[in-house]
């Protein structure tokens, strides 16, 4: 396992999906019992357009830095915990966000898991959940997000992360936190 | 009858758990629930606590201090403590097993893997 190895360059984009695809599959079958059809990722480089919905959002930091996180509608985010607590909600609350908070912290555990045998040790921060309408995300930063959809229903689903080396000797200690500032615009 | 103290910050992680637990043949008293490792402790201290299931990653205190401070104190010591945790690399998981950990399931998990584990210990 690598802990200090220090590799700079960055993860070939097909690493960086199957570890997303492959973790999401597993959270969904094993703990909600749903099969998701994944679509095509992408790379996103530019503001993400005001959008509605469900936005969960984990800090990862380490030798690399980044973030993970969960992007869907009320709709989706209501299957979601609906599933994972085997209980019919009908509408966003408390429980919903919870749920889709616990979802993100085990897809993006697992990812980070995944990647940790190239990148070394990460911590991994709480998620923060944020629901609302026509509201944006941004990294302060140059990093791309890559971003893989998926479907349930008809439904969309997003899991995206963005991950880099820390350029900053001095933080390569694990912490919880988000090392990209975020900036919520509405 | 066994008390049981189930710590995660995620509600919903605690809920499938104590469902879970009550799904098994071990006769389980009341369940307790903790969002952290301070608030834990606290129940530790109020409770007679007899099998805990800790998260790892959670706010105030995380769940390998916790597991630190209750095996520090000799009344604790033989009380089973499951990690269930999204962690999964082996550093980790000896990490938990080398602070006092009677065992160990990866997030995301299936009812079997609680049960079994938990029949391997009680």
């Amino acid at each position: 396992m690598t802990t200090q190895g220090e590799p700079t360059q960055p993860i070939p984009e097909a690493e960086l999906v199957q570890a997303i695809q492959q973790a999401t599959d597993e959270v969904f079958t094993t703990m909600l019992n749903l099969t998701l059809t994944p679509g095509d990722m992408f790379v996103e480089k530019a503001d993400p357009a005001p959008t509605s919905g469900v936005v969960s959002l984990i800090g990862l930091a380490g030798t690399w830095v980044g973030s993970g996180s969960l992007f869907c509608s009320a709709e989706f985010a209501i299957k979601i915990a609906s599933a994972l607590l085997m209980t019919e909600y009908e509408a966003m609350n408390e429980d919903v966000l919870d749920a889709v908070a616990e979802v993100t912290n085990m897809i993006i555990g697992n990812v980070k898991t995944a990647l940790e045998n190239r990148l070394g040790a990460m911590g991994l921060s709480t998620p923060t959940v944020i629901y609302g309408r026509n509201f944006q995300t941004r990294s302060t930063g140059t990093q791309e997000w890559t971003v893989v959809p998926f479907f349930l229903d008809g439904t969309r689903m997003c899991v995206q992360l963005c991950i880099a080396p820390n350029t900053d000797s001095t933080k390569k200690t694990t912490r919880t936190g988000f090392p990209i500032p975020h900036v919520l615009r509405s | 009858m066994l008390d049981v103290l189930i710590v995660d910050d995620s509600a919903a992680i605690r809920k499938i758990l104590q469902r879970v637990l009550r799904q098994t043949d071990i006769p389980i008293g009341d369940v307790h629930e903790a969002g952290d490792g301070v608030e834990a402790l606290e129940k530790m201290r109020q409770q007679s606590i007899g099998l805990v299931l800790s998260d790892i990653n959670m706010p105030n205190m995380d769940g390998l201090e916790f597991l630190t401070k209750v095996r520090a104190e000799p009344d604790w010591q033989r009380i089973p403590i499951v990690m269930v945790s999204t962690e999964g690399t082996h550093a980790k998981v000896l990490e938990a097993v080398e602070r006092g950990a009677s065992g160990y399931v990866r997030k995301p998990f299936t009812a079997e893997q609680i049960k079994e584990k938990l029949a391997g210990l009680l």
